[in-house]
């Protein structure tokens, strides 16, 4: 096979911080290359080279032989670099032929030459079985469709050299087997795909190579046949990781249920009379695609939406006053899917995220509601240290904390109210191993401690192992809870693409 | 070809934070001495009578600090507001209605002893200027209506009010004609702080309520919601911060502040209302918050600094035939260059040059 791309020496630093140092690799052509590490480990500041965002302090890439221009995206694209983000950047308004072509156009433009593009869109979404209707408004599709609108447009463009950065942090089983099919299509026909993830089955299952990172230092490269699976996590995070383990605790009682609970509202997705009950030391597992009302749900258990019909019982007392801090007060914990825009303020420093759910202790603030800086600094400083957060100084803007330890930082200023109730929603997505396994601890013990918990999750291996029942959710119902022991990955695969509802 | 690009600080330097807004100052000075030259005049001796005209005397210094004292109120009420993202452009109308409401209340309808009637001015033009507030942020709470647009639209319509009540209802009858409102009563005047110039009580008390806000904004619980829900307003709520409270008391603090700055132009500056009681010093307050970047002890000197602009530059165009309207344009040009000022402090800024290959 001819190379097609070759990484050589690249180091990027940030201040004094190395983000990429020293790394060299290549690419082939029509072979699939992972790159995995931890969050933080360079993956992105090294894709963000390859496509024109990063100039690097040192180093070259050459592209089919000619040296790439650095900090130049349209160069890159030019050259037949596209890359599909993890957010995708499509305009909802717009029809899916005309996100398509929008980019290859100048604004200046004045015409579309829609007619031609059409051909070719269709052209292409036959050769790589990437199916779409070219006229539906992009606000009306799935997820998955509008990944695949990112696909195409980068093929529109005549790419040869495809980056996804995690495209199946939203899938379900069977769209991301579809997604695989996909990229073993455009391998045949002589595409070259560079794949970053976290989830190691699904690496083994489509790379061809894989290559690791670690604080920015290439740490490992092996061909996908001959790596084994825990040594390439091992490689990842730099040590052995201990592996949450789960010890089943005997139910007690009740602690909250839905009774026919609906909420349809245009905003956000609808809700259809979920029911719903919830047991002191139980861990139930909601499993769906994105966008299938878990959000909502969460929103509703967590007293940020009120239904519109039905009931939310707490604690088995009568009706209950709907609002975050009434529910917070009865013992609701609630971990939002969004950990950045929901859940920190990332221009605050730590301490002052850390004392957040506590404004109305008088042990942080007096009866005039004065803060007390001392008390409020101790927390923090015990909670960083209990739940490991990793921090130079309590002092420091929140933002600049990893994704792993903004979410034990938030996991743990609820867990130190010792709650009832934890509703945690996608709680791991987007964290590297290391970081899944203290979250997944983190659960268990909160468990062991009597909280019941209601988990989430878009991944299926989390769920399996964490919960003791499963239901799924699909267009805004809930079916019955299964328990974990008896179903599989494949039953919950077809009932979240709607097998049975 | 020169390239560059912005970097983020992980922590700005306190000194650039301190000299940064400086030097912006100088930089307008600058660009608006360019402007007095087209204008046919010299630029050194221009700002040498714009200093002299703001500072130069006992009478013209009370006169800068008087000046002062409704822009730092409004400055405050700008600042207090957008610390939580809630952007009430209608300080010129809360000024106007805590104006009202001390002709209303001032002019001998309560009578009480001056210690305690000057107290009960400030809360009734304070109460006046929340309650201006207070159905544009229930429309916003409950109906996203932009406040934008409410508050900015809502001081046309206050002025309006005014007219009309100056022209009719509320019309002083020794007033000789003249569209002003009745005297207040000596018992409601703020008494001078310096003698034969008309530089009254409100000054102080604007000063002191400066750093009151600074206080409850930096040590107390209420100030840390605003700035939480002013930063990022979805996670404060998730941690269990009421959004709809904090909202509220903003507003009601904004507003008040900016009523209070009424009451001390009708009870302390001129003893009556006119229909020119404000020369927009509700706009000028986002100016001087934006200069002090929303620091209610910064209002203090930015609010003095823009005063000294104002009242220099009526002495500048007496003295060397240049037009007022540089005042605007100098308090505009530092309005921008410190906001561009801002930029330096919070990003590097790293150059680097490019080799063409071809």
């Amino acid at each position: 096979m001819t190379r097609l791309l070759k990484v050589e020496k690249i180091t990027k630093k940030f201040g004094n911080f190395y983000a990429n140092n020293d790394i060299s690799f290549e690419v082939k052509k029509g072979e699939v290359l992972a790159v995995l590490g931890e969050n933080g480990a360079g993956k992105t500041t090294l894709m963000n080279i390859l496509f024109g965002h990063y100039t690097p302090d040192a180093g070259s890439v050459q592209f089919e032989g000619k040296a790439i221009e650095f900090g130049n995206t349209n160069n890159a694209i030019k050259l037949g670099i596209g890359m599909v983000h993890q957010h995708f950047t499509l305009a909802e308004n717009l029809t899916v032929l005309e996100n398509i072509i929008i980019g290859s156009r100048s604004i200046f433009s004045l015409s579309l030459p829609k007619r031609q593009a059409r051909i070719k869109i269709l052209e292409l979404s036959k050769k790589f079985g990437l199916l779409i209707d070219p006229d539906e408004l992009v606000a009306n599709l799935s997820v998955s469709e509008k990944q695949r609108i990112e696909i195409l447009k980068t093929l529109f463009l005549d790419c040869k050299l495809l980056i996804l950065d995690e495209p199946t942090a939203a899938l379900t089983p069977q769209e991301t087997d579809a997604l695989f099919a996909t990229i073993r299509n455009m391998i045949k026909s002589g595409l070259s795909v560079i794949l970053i993830s976290h989830k190691l089955n699904e690496i083994l299952a489509v790379s061809d190579r894989i290559i690791v990172l670690r604080n920015g230092s290439s740490v490992g490269e092996t061909d996908t046949n001959s790596a084994v699976r825990e040594k390439i996590a091992e490689m990842i995070v730099g040590k052995k990781i201990d592996y949450p383990k789960k010890t089943k605790i005997p139910r007690k009682s009740r602690v909250l249920s839905l009774l026919d609970v609906s909420y349809s509202e245009t905003d956000v997705p609808s809700l259809n009379a979920v029911n719903l009950n919830l047991y002191g030391g139980q861990i139930l597992g909601i499993a769906g695609v994105a966008g299938n009302g878990q959000t909502t749900l969460a929103k509703i258990l967590s007293g940020h939406l009120k239904p519109t019909q039905g009931k939310i019982v707490i604690n088995e007392a009568g009706s209950v006053y709907i609002s975050p801090k009434s529910f917070m007060n009865l013992g609701v914990a609630y971990i939002p899917e969004d950990r950045n825009s929901d859940g920190i303020v990332g221009d605050m420093e730590i301490w002052e995220n850390a004392i957040m759910t506590e404004m109305d202790n008088l042990c942080f603030r007096n009866r005039l509601g004065i803060i007390n800086k001392r008390t409020s600094f101790d927390r923090s400083k015990d909670l960083c240290a209990a739940y490991d957060v990793r921090m130079q100084s309590i002092r420091q803007r929140s933002r600049l904390l990893s994704g792993g330890n903004v979410q034990k930082l938030l996991l743990g200023r609820w867990l130190m109210r010792k709650p009832k109730i934890i509703i945690a929603c996608q709680p791991t997505r987007g964290l590297d191993e290391g970081a899944i396994a203290s979250i997944q601890k983190l659960l268990l013990e909160a468990q062991q401690n009597g909280s019941a918990i209601i988990l989430i999750s878009e991944d299926l291996d989390e769920l399996l192992s964490l919960s003791d029942d499963i239901t799924v959710m699909y267009k805004g119902m809930l079916s019955d809870p299964i328990e974990t022991t008896t179903t599989n990955k494949l039953t919950i695969g077809l009932q979240m693409a709607g097998d049975g509802f | 070809m020169l390239k560059f690009r912005l970097e983020e600080r992980a922590k700005s330097p306190y000194w650039l934070i301190i000299v940064s807004p400086f030097i912006a100052i100088i930089v307008a000075i600058i660009l608006a001495g360019i402007l007095i030259i087209l204008a046919g005049a010299n630029p050194f001796n221009s700002y040498y009578h714009l200093i002299i005209g703001a500072f130069g005397s006992k009478n013209s210094v009370a006169e800068t600090l008087a000046r002062a004292t409704p822009i730092i109120l409004t400055g405050l009420a700008a600042s207090i507001a957008f610390r939580a993202k809630f952007w009430n452009i209608g300080a010129e109308g809360q000024l106007y209605f805590g104006a009202l409401a001390t002709t209303f209340f001032g002019t001998g309808l309560v009578v009480l002893p001056s210690t305690l009637m000057i107290p009960f001015l400030f809360i009734m033009g304070a109460l006046a200027g929340g309650l201006l507030l207070l159905p544009l942020v229930l429309l916003k709470l409950y109906y996203k209506v932009d406040e934008v647009v409410t508050t900015l639209l809502l001081n046309f319509v206050v002025v309006l009010l005014v007219s009309y009540l100056l022209e009719g209802p509320w019309k002083d009858p020794m007033s000789l004609g003249w569209p002003q409102g009745k005297s207040v009563i000596d018992e409601g005047v703020l008494p001078q702080v310096l003698s034969k110039t008309r530089l009254h009580l409100g000054f102080i008390i604007s000063i002191f309520l400066a750093f009151s806000i600074w206080f409850v904004l930096k040590k107390t619980v209420i100030g840390y919601r605003i700035k939480s829900v002013g930063l990022n307003s979805a996670a404060a709520s998730h941690a269990g911060i009421p959004i709809f409270k904090t909202v509220l008391v903003v507003a009601i603090l904004s507003g008040g502040m900016a009523g209070m700055a009424g009451v001390t132009e009708t009870a302390g500056l001129k003893g009556y209302l006119t229909l020119d009681l404000s020369p927009g010093f509700g706009y000028a307050g986002i100016a001087v918050a934006m200069l002090a970047n929303l620091n209610p002890i910064g209002v203090i000197f930015s609010g003095i600094f823009l005063a000294s602009i104002y009242v220099g530059a009526d002495s500048m165009s007496r003295a060397m035939n240049v037009p007022t309207y540089l005042a605007d344009v100098i308090v505009a040009l530092t309005v921008l260059c410190v906001l561009l000022s801002l930029i330096f402090v919070h990003y590097k800024i790293l150059f680097f040059g490019t080799k063409k290959d071809d």
